[in-house]
C-alpha cells in the first residue's frame, strides 16, 4: 500500500463501519416445476412459494398472496441456489503471506461488490460462496460466507449473516514454498516450514501458544476477583483466533492434498480437542476416507483436477464417490472464477466416475456444502423455512445440455437468462477501455505453468 | 531361496498372476449395437467388423468372419473416436513440474521442433484420456511465435511413430498480438507505448521471418530441380521447417484469439498467399464470424469452459462461439487445450452444443470435421469401411456426464477400460477389505 492510499482507504472504512446494511428479501411463485429437494427426493409438477426471502409452502396449487410475481417453470427442474465451499470471488486481495500463521485477518475486510464473477456465478446457478484467504500459510486468515446480492455496492450486503466463523488452514507444497523454500534471489529469509515436518511443528507451536493464552487469561480473570492489581496477559489477536478454534467457535478449512498430511492434522486436531474440520481439495482423501469418516471431518474436492503439481499426481476423479461411499461429508468446490459457473456439471461427473445417484451427485453443491459451513439450517436444500435461494434450470442439472435459466437469492431475482444484458457491470472507471482483451485471464486458467506460478498469490 | 520360489510357482503354491491385460489387435465384431457413423446418419441393431487396423465392415446384414472375437454390444451405442483439436497431451505430466514438461524450446523461432519425437508413449495421462472416448489428439509445442510443429496422435502404441496419425504435422504460429488499447492487469499506463512498439517488431519479425522462408524455399525448390543452377542454401533448419507450409504440403495452425488480431492474422494469411491454414483458440471469433467465413478459414475453438475475454461480454460468450461461428458458416472444431484433463473433451462439445451449436455438429466437431481439417478424412472421424478402427463403445450419449464407456477400439486394438484413476478407485474403494484385524495371541499352556 502506497502513503498516498491511505487516506482513502480511512475512509473507506468510515464507510463500512456505518450501520447500512440493507439485504434485501424478495418474494416469488414459481408454478408446476420438477422440483430437486435434495432432502427430500424429487417432486414432480409442483409449486414452490418464497415469502419476504423465506420459502413458505411446496405442494400443488399453491396461489401468490397479492402482488407476487408468479414464473411457469414447466418443463423446468428447480433445485437449490449451489453452495460453493472453495472459492475466492469478490475479494480485493487474498494472501497475507507475510507469515506462516497469520490468523488475525480476515476476508471479511477485503469483500469486493463489484466483482463481475459474482454475477457469473449467479448465472450458474450459485447463490452461496465460502470466498477464502489463500494456501499460501500454514495458518492462513479468516474467510468470508457470503450470498451472491449482486447490485449491491455495500460489502456488508454481501455478509451470510449468522454464518459460522471459519479459517484457512495450508499443508504440503505451498506454505513450504512459499515460507520455507524461497527463491535464493528473494528478499526475505526463509522461514520454517520448509519440509511437512515443519508444517506440523508450526502447528502444534500456533495452538500450544494459544493454549498458554487461554489459561493465562483464566488465571487473570480470577486473579482479578482477589487482586486489584491484578496485571492481564498482553492482548493478542493472532492467538485469539486460534483460541477460538479450540473453543469450536471457528470451523478450519484445510487446504491440503496428501493422505500423510491429512492424518498428521487430524492428530493435531485431536491433540487439542478440535472436531470441526473440513479438509479442502483433498486430492488424496479417498486414501484415508475411512480415517476421514472416523473423525466427522468433511472433504471439499475438485471433479477431476489433477497433476497440476507432484503433489496432485497420485490423484483420481474416483475421489469424490469413494468418500460419499464410505461415508465422508463430501463436496465439489470450485476454487476458480470459470468453474463456478458450473458446479452443476462438475457434480454431474461423479456419475461417470464413480456412479453417484442424482441425489448424491447434487448434494456435493448444495447441503453437504452448507454443513461444511455450517449453514445447512439455511440452505442447501428446498424445505418450508429455509432460504429462498434458488436456481431454474432448463434441462435435469446433471444433463451436460442444461442452461440455468434463473437465480434468486432470498427470494430476489439476480439473474434471469430472458433479460442477460451484455454489459453488467456496477461501475465503470473513466479509463476503462471496452476494446480490452483480457487474455491474462485465460492464460492463467488455462496454462499449467502460469496457474501453478499465480497459485502462490492465489490458489491451489 | 531361488530354488524354494520356483518349487512355490511350480507346485502353484504361490501364482504370478498375469493381470496386465494389454491393448491387442486382431479379428472382431462388435455386434447388435446402434452405431452413429456420423457420416451417414445411425444404423440401429448394427455389427463392426475389424481387422488389424481397420473397420472392414459396417451395417445391419455382416458376414462376422469365422475367427473374429465376437463383443456383443446389445443395448449399446457406437461412435467414432473423439479428435481432439488443440492438446498439450504426451509433452507434459506434472504441471509446475518443468523436468516433464517438453512442450516449450528455447527461442522465438523454432519451427523445426518436432512434438512427436517429444511424445512420451507411457505418460499417465495418455490412458486416463483415453478410457473418455478421446482416441487422437493434436499436441502442441508452445511458447515462442514459431515454437515448432504439432503432431496428431492416436492414444495407443508404444513408440512415436506407432502413436503417429495420419502421418500430420502443423506449423505453429503465435500469432503477434496487438494491444488491447487498455491496459491488462497489473500494466502500468507508461507500458502502452511499450506495447505498440512491441506489436509492430513483432509482425516485422514474422514479415522478416517469412520473406527469408520463402526466399529459401524458391532458391531450394530450384536447386533440387536442376542442380545445374546456382548453388544450394545453406542448410537454415528454420527455414527448412517453414518450407512445407510456402510449398502448401503443410498445414499451417495459427494461434489467435483477440478480434484486431483475427483480422490482423485473416490479411497476413491472404498477403501471404497461405491455403492450407486453420486458426485456433479463437476465443472472440463470433465478433468477426463473417470475416472467417469470408476467408474460408477453419477454426479450431475451445476451451468451451472459459471466461468470456471482455469485461463488457455476455457470461456465455465462450459456451457460444462455436455455436455463432457455426451459424456464420465457418467450419468448427473443438478443443479442449489442455493436457490433464483432456477427457473433458465431450463435455467441451456437449456445453458448445447446448448453447448454439447443437448435438450433431458437437458431434462432429471432435469426429470428422477435425479429420477434415487436418486432410485425414479417408481414416479418420467417422465409422466406415476402410477407415481407422477408433470408435468406443458406450451406454449412451458421450457427451453426458453419466454415461459409462464400456469398449474401446484405437488403431484397430482393442483397449482395456483401465487407468490410474481407475485403478486407484478400484483399489480404495473398500480399503480395508480383506485386512485381518490384529489378533489377539494367547501363549500356549502345556
Amino acid at each position: 500500500m502506497t502513503r498516498k492510499s491511505i487516506p482513502i482507504s480511512l475512509l473507506a472504512f468510515h464507510i463500512a463501519a456505518m450501520p447500512a446494511v440493507a439485504q434485501e428479501t424478495g418474494s416469488v411463485l414459481i408454478q408446476n416445476a420438477t422440483v430437486l429437494t435434495i432432502t427430500n427426493g424429487t417432486l414432480d409438477h409442483t409449486d414452490v412459494l418464497v415469502e419476504n426471502g423465506k420459502i413458505t409452502g411446496i405442494g400443488f396449487n399453491l396461489s401468490a398472496p397479492n402482488g407476487v410475481e408468479v414464473i411457469d417453470a414447466s418443463g423446468q427442474y428447480l433445485m437449490p441456489g449451489i453452495v460453493d465451499a472453495h472459492s475466492h470471488i469478490a475479494l480485493s486481495s487474498i494472501n497475507e503471506s507475510s507469515s506462516p500463521v497469520t490468523a488475525e485477518v480476515t476476508m471479511e475486510d477485503v469483500v469486493n461488490p463489484y466483482h463481475l464473477g459474482i454475477y457469473r456465478a449467479l448465472a450458474g446457478g450459485v447463490t452461496t460462496s465460502h470466498t477464502m484467504h489463500g494456501s499460501a500459510n500454514v495458518i492462513g486468515g479468516q474467510n468470508e460466507t457470503i450470498k451472491h446480492r449482486w447490485g449491491s455496492k455495500n460489502p456488508d450486503d454481501l455478509r451470510f449473516a449468522g454464518a459460522p466463523r471459519t479459517i484457512k488452514f495450508a499443508l504440503g507444497e505451498n506454505p513450504t514454498r512459499v515460507h520455507g523454500n524461497r527463491g535464493s534471489g528473494d528478499s526475505q529469509p526463509a522461514l520454517r516450514p520448509s519440509s511437512r515436518m515443519g508444517v506440523e511443528a508450526v502447528l502444534r507451536d500456533a495452538f500450544t501458544n494459544a493454549q498458554r493464552y487461554m489459561e493465562d487469561w483464566d488465571a487473570y480473570e480470577v486473579d482479578r476477583r482477589r487482586n486489584r492489581n491484578a496485571v492481564p496477559p498482553k492482548y493478542n489477536g493472532r492467538l485469539e483466533v486460534i483460541a477460538d478454534i479450540i473453543r469450536g467457535d471457528i470451523i478450519v478449512h484445510c487446504h491440503s492434498y496428501r493422505a500423510d498430511e491429512i492424518l498428521m492434522l487430524l492428530d493435531v486436531l485431536e491433540d487439542f480437542g478440535v472436531t470441526k474440520i473440513t479438509f479442502q481439495h483433498a486430492n488424496e482423501g479417498f486414501k484415508v476416507a475411512p480415517e476421514l469418516a472416523a473423525y466427522g471431518a468433511g472433504a471439499s474436492v475438485f471433479a477431476d483436477w489433477w497433476t497440476y503439481k507432484f503433489e496432485v499426481y497420485y490423484s483420481t476423479a474416483y475421489n469424490a464417490a469413494i468418500l460419499v461411499k464410505n461415508g465422508v461429508v463430501t463436496s465439489i468446490n470450485s476454487d476458480s472464477g470459470e468453474l463456478n459457473r458450473h458446479l452443476f456439471h462438475e457434480a454431474a461427473k461423479t456419475q461417470r466416475y464413480g456412479g453417484l445417484t442424482d441425489d448424491e451427485a447434487l448434494s456435493l453443491i448444495t447441503i453437504n456444502p452448507a454443513m461444511q459451513l455450517g449453514i445447512d439450517e439455511r440452505v442447501g436444500s428446498i424445505e418450508v423455512g429455509k432460504d429462498g435461494d434458488l436456481v431454474l434450470f432448463s434441462e435435469h442439472p446433471l444433463s451436460v445440455y442444461t442452461i440455468p435459466l434463473k437465480t434468486f437469492v432470498d427470494g430476489v431475482k439476480y439473474f434471469d437468462r430472458d433479460e442477460d444484458p451484455d454489459d453488467v457491470r456496477l461501475s465503470v472507471s473513466p479509463s476503462a477501455d471496452l476494446d480490452t482483451y483480457m487474455e491474462e485471464e485465460i492464460d492463467i486458467h488455462h496454462n499449467d505453468r502460469v496457474r501453478s506460478f499465480k497459485e502462490i498469490f492465489q490458489e491451489r | 531361496m531361488n530354488i524354494l520360489l520356483s518349487f512355490l510357482l511350480t507346485t502353484g503354491l504361490i501364482s504370478f498372476q498375469q493381470q496386465t491385460v494389454k491393448p491387442r489387435q486382431g479379428s472382431y465384431a462388435v455386434t447388435n449395437v446402434t452405431i452413429e457413423t456420423v457420416s451417414n446418419g445411425t444404423i440401429e441393431n448394427g455389427t463392426i467388423v475389424v481387422r488389424g487396423d481397420r473397420i472392414t465392415a459396417v451395417g445391419t446384414n455382416v458376414d462376422i468372419p469365422a475367427d473374429a472375437e465376437v463383443i456383443d454390444g446389445s443395448g449399446l451405442s457406437v461412435y467414432p473416436g473423439l479428435i481432439d483439436s488443440g492438446t498439450r497431451l504426451g509433452l507434459t505430466e506434472i504441471g509446475s513440474v518443468q523436468e516433464t514438461t517438453d512442450s516449450n524450446e528455447i527461442g522465438d523461432i523454432t519451427p523445426q521442433m518436432q512434438a512427436l519425437t517429444a511424445i512420451n508413449p507411457n505418460s499417465v495421462l495418455i490412458p486416463v484420456t483415453r478410457v473418455s472416448g478421446v482416441t487422437t489428439v493434436i499436441s502442441e509445442p508452445s511458447g515462442g511465435m514459431l515454437p515448432g510443429t504439432a503432431t496428431m496422435i492416436n492414444l495407443v502404441g508404444y513408440t512415436p511413430e506407432q502413436m503417429h496419425a495420419g502421418d500430420v504435422r502443423l506449423l505453429i504460429l503465435e500469432f503477434p498480438r496487438k494491444s488491447s488499447g487498455g491496459r491488462r492487469f497489473g500494466q502500468a499506463e507508461s507500458d502502452k507505448d511499450d506495447s505498440d512498439a512491441r506489436y509492430k517488431r513483432a509482425m516485422e519479425k514474422l514479415n522478416e521471418v517469412w520473406d527469408r522462408a520463402e526466399l529459401y524455399e524458391h532458391i531450394d525448390a530450384a536447386y533440387m530441380a536442376d542442380s545445374n543452377v546456382g548453388v544450394r542454401p545453406e542448410y537454415a533448419p528454420e527455414m527448412a521447417a517453414i518450407a512445407p507450409v510456402i510449398r502448401g504440403e503443410m498445414i499451417l495452425m495459427v494461434k489467435v484469439n483477440a478480434e484486431k488480431d483475427i483480422l490482423a492474422a485473416i490479411d497476413w494469411v491472404a498477403s501471404r498467399e497461405i491455403v492450407e491454414v486453420v486458426f485456433s483458440g479463437v476465443a472472440e471469433g463470433w465478433r468477426v464470424a463473417d470475416k472467417l467465413a469470408d476467408a474460408g478459414i477453419s477454426c479450431i475453438v475451445g476451451p468451451v469452459f472459459s471466461m468470456p475475454t471482455r469485461q463488457t461480454d455476455r457470461y456465455d460468450r465462450a459456451y457460444s462461439n462455436a455455436g455463432l461461428l457455426n451459424d456464420a458458416g465457418v467450419k468448427v472444431a473443438i478443443r479442449s487445450g489442455d493436457a490433464a484433463n483432456v477427457r473433458n473433451l465431450p463435455f467441451n462439445a456437449g456445453f458448445a452444443a447446448a448453447y448454439g451449436l447443437g448435438k450433431e455438429e458437437a458431434l462432429r466437431a471432435v469426429t470428422l470435421t477435425p479429420a477434415e481439417i487436418f486432410g485425414v478424412a479417408d481414416d479418420y472421424g467417422s465409422i466406415e469401411v476402410g477407415k481407422k478402427a477408433n470408435f468406443f463403445i458406450s451406454d449412451g450419449d458421450p457427451f453426458e456426464p453419466a454415461t459409462q464407456i464400456v469398449g474401446l477400439f484405437i488403431d484397430g486394438f482393442n483397449v482395456p477400460i483401465d487407468s490410474q484413476h481407475i485403478r486407484l478407485y478400484k483399489e480404495f474403494l473398500n480399503r480395508d477389505e480383506g485386512r485381518i484385524q490384529s489378533v489377539e495371541v494367547i501363549p500356549a499352556v502345556n
